[in-house]
């Protein structure tokens, strides 16, 4: 009878063999208890717990910075990391860059009908850890529902907010001739690592992401006091991607030393394997610096000084150049241009 | 890296160079040419014209397979996927090769064709087995390196009994090429810089005739920079003193007799068309394999009433002129302004080994500074 009924009681999220559905997303109930017994759980912190639209954030005493980074990545899951802590380390890094103490982030999340509601678990619960390991709170959040086969598992985009120290101006078109280029540590390992794990490839490697949050780097180097022009994380695109922007930003060339640049054998062995260039390839824990030439050596302690920072080379300088060519000394000894990729990194056939 | 760094090494970079240019006759030019786009690569990426005295001039050649596949060719491979609905299997760097009509292999997949990158032959194997409904299309491209898995794959076909794979054979050869280079009028070559991967497969052999009957030096190089280096000091040692032979710089690989095996393979499944069109180079004959009549059951241009129309190429694309050692890149008006990598109208542009491609990507900091 009536009585036996609990007023307001669900049955639990079957979070070891649910799946998402279309009623997930649809504002009702059942979205609610996702929110309540998957996102929240695990993100929790004061502004989400009100369950507003939005979070209302203090008075943060300087400048914003913010950024935002759709996270598409395929597979959701590989070694080193999955979607959930690079959707966190990608915005947190790109507010980092910029100077700013990065403080909260927002997430949106498109998943897919059907998508095992254990691994979306493990997906949050790995944001959790790494907003927690970055210092920052995820205080705002949506999500959507697309049928089966209109997604890819599931989508995850990020905003960042972050506050400047007074004073401070960082930017890609900020580099002078004359000025030393710095890079945090060995290049490739996420691109490789997830080159590794596409399907069709059939290529073991023991690379594992290097996705890390850069905002302790960042704090350490602008409190080496160094005259830093920019600093910028190379993602997509890599290190030549990122180099031949600021080139282009700044007016200016570019010549880099590839002795100089670090890349672990295992990175370098699968690159010779696939027929890619490391140069090509997506950071998604490294950064490179662009500071006075004078300051290079105590900008480089501080960085060295940093557990992410622990292999930093200076790795180049910026020079006139009208053309704005980055350029390379090879370990050969001759020099060559570095390019954007063109297409995608695409494996030679002979 | 093991047995790669040691390639690389600039200390022994910097003792070739000075080798070459202390026996590099500064009163004459040396002109020679690289058949390998994989040579090529090497040569722009590593920087080596920078470490070559300027009177010792490397040409690239026509030895990248998405290269010298003619439009036609393409086209084929385009309606297969199209029209006739099958899974078009190709390797990587096809898929951008400007076809007709403003197509590619890439634009195909986007207007709905199921055209797939693989790796190996045996992927295209595994595709053809899954789904056993759909025909499935092997785009077999390349020189002799890439043909005897092209002919493992046509057995196993035959062994398992596949009714639904078949290859769209253009497998190109090239001693062929080359003597069609030595053939033109324009070009003059000092020597040739000799092939890599081909020559483990065909070995040294074959390059005979080029010494023998046509005084061209051949010096057979691996892949790496060094390689290309002590190849190159070879080479002048060769014209310096006069000689024209054949020499094999790349021992650690190649032999005079190269991979039996693997030569056995391709004379059971391949013979050699009485012609075929090359880009650059025009109908060649007997420079290409097709299948031979007992694996004609595996042939899609027989199973599928194929038939070959070839296509001009773009009026002011000079690819044709650059392939045969005529003209450089740079030469061509369409160079780095409409075509680019990011937009290419040639298949030079194409390929990381096109010469067009490794020019633009690694090597125009070098046009302002006079060099090559």
């Amino acid at each position: 009878m009536s009585g036996d009924v609990k007023a307001g009681y669900m049955r639990p999220l079957d979070l070891r063999h649910g799946r998402v559905e279309l009623t997930h997303g649809s504002g009702g109930r059942a979205m609610v208890q996702l929110i309540r017994e998957l996102f929240a759980r695990h993100l929790d912190n004061a502004h989400l717990a009100q369950g507003n639209d939005g979070a209302v954030l203090p008075p943060a005493g300087g400048r914003l910075v913010t950024a935002t980074d759709a996270h598409v990545v395929s597979p959701l899951f590989f070694p080193g990391g999955d979607i959930g802590r690079l959707a966190v380390n990608g915005t947190v890094n790109d507010v980092a860059v910029m100077g700013a103490t990065p403080l909260y982030l927002t997430a949106a999340f498109i998943l897919e009908e059907g998508f095992p509601l254990a691994d979306l678990d493990r997906i949050a619960a790995s944001m959790a850890e790494a907003a927690r390991a970055a210092g920052v709170a995820v205080v705002a959040g949506d999500t959507k529902v697309v049928e089966r086969g209109k997604g890819d598992g599931v989508f995850i985009a990020t905003t960042g907010v972050g506050v400047l120290p007074d004073g401070l101006r960082l930017s890609g078109d900020a580099a002078r001739p004359g000025d030393a280029l710095l890079l945090s540590g060995p290049i490739g390992e996420h691109g490789m690592a997830i080159l590794s794990q596409r399907e069709g490839l059939g290529f073991d490697s023991p690379v594992a992401s290097d996705t890390a949050a850069l905002n302790g780097l960042t704090a350490a180097m602008l409190a080496s006091a160094a005259e830093l022009r920019l600093m910028r994380d190379p993602t997509r695109g890599g290190l030549a991607a990122t180099l031949n922007e600021i080139a282009q930003a700044s007016g200016v060339g570019i010549l880099i030393d590839e002795a100089a640049i670090p890349v672990r054998p295992e990175v370098a062995a699968g690159c010779e394997l696939l027929g890619l260039d490391p140069l090509n390839l997506a950071c998604e824990g490294r950064l490179i610096a662009v500071c006075a030439a004078a300051d290079a050596p105590r900008l480089l302690a501080a960085m060295r000084a940093h557990p992410l920072g622990a292999q930093a080379a200076v790795i180049g300088r910026v020079v006139e150049d009208a053309r704005r060519f980055v350029q390379m000394r090879t370990r050969l000894g001759g020099v060559r241009m570095v390019d954007w990729l063109a297409g995608e990194a695409l494996p030679r056939i002979c | 890296m093991n047995y790669i760094d040691e390639f690389r090494d600039g200390a022994l970079a910097q003792g070739l160079a000075r080798a070459i240019a202390a026996e590099a006759r500064a009163q004459r030019e040396y002109h020679f040419m690289e058949f390998c786009g994989g040579h090529t690569h090497a040569i722009a990426r590593y920087g080596v014209p920078g470490l070559l005295p300027p009177n010792v001039r490397m040409i690239h050649g026509p030895g990248c397979p998405v290269c010298v596949l003619p439009v036609g060719r393409i086209d084929q491979a385009i309606r297969l996927a199209l029209e006739e609905k099958v899974t078009l299997c190709t390797y990587a760097d096809t898929m951008r090769v400007p076809a007709s009509a403003g197509l590619t292999l890439q634009r195909a997949r986007a207007r709905g064709a199921d055209v797939r990158m693989i790796y190996a032959v045996s992927d295209a194997l595994a595709l053809a087995r899954a789904q056993p409904e759909r025909q499935v299309v092997l785009f077999a491209i390349g020189f002799e390196t890439t043909t005897p898995p092209t002919a493992v794959a046509v057995l196993r076909a035959q062994a398992e009994g596949l009714k639904n794979f078949s290859v769209l054979c253009c497998h190109v050869l090239t001693p062929p090429a080359m003597q069609a280079i030595l053939a033109a009028p324009q070009v003059h070559l000092d020597g040739f810089v000799g092939p890599a991967h081909v020559s483990t497969v065909i070995g040294t052999r074959p390059y005979e005739p080029f010494a023998r009957e046509q005084g061209k030096p051949v010096v057979i190089a691996g892949f790496e920079p060094l390689d290309v280096m002590q190849a190159i000091l070879m080479l002048i040692r060769q014209v310096n003193a006069g000689r024209a032979e054949v020499e094999n710089e790349y021992t650690r690989a190649v032999s005079r007799e190269g991979n039996r095996k693997a030569q056995a393979l391709m004379a059971e499944v391949f013979e050699r068309r009485d012609s075929f069109e090359w880009r650059g180079l025009g109908e060649l004959p007997a420079s290409a394999l097709r299948l031979r009549a007992p694996y004609a059951a595996f042939d899609a241009e027989r199973r599928f009433g194929l038939t070959y129309q070839g296509v001009p190429d773009h009026k002011a694309c000079e690819c044709a002129a650059i392939l045969r050692g005529v003209k450089r890149p740079a030469d061509c008006k369409l160079f780095g302004t409409v075509c680019t990598p990011d937009t290419p109208m040639g298949a030079c542009m194409v390929s990381s080994e096109g010469a067009c491609a490794a020019y633009y990507s690694y090597g125009r900091h070098q046009a302002a500074e006079g060099r090559r």
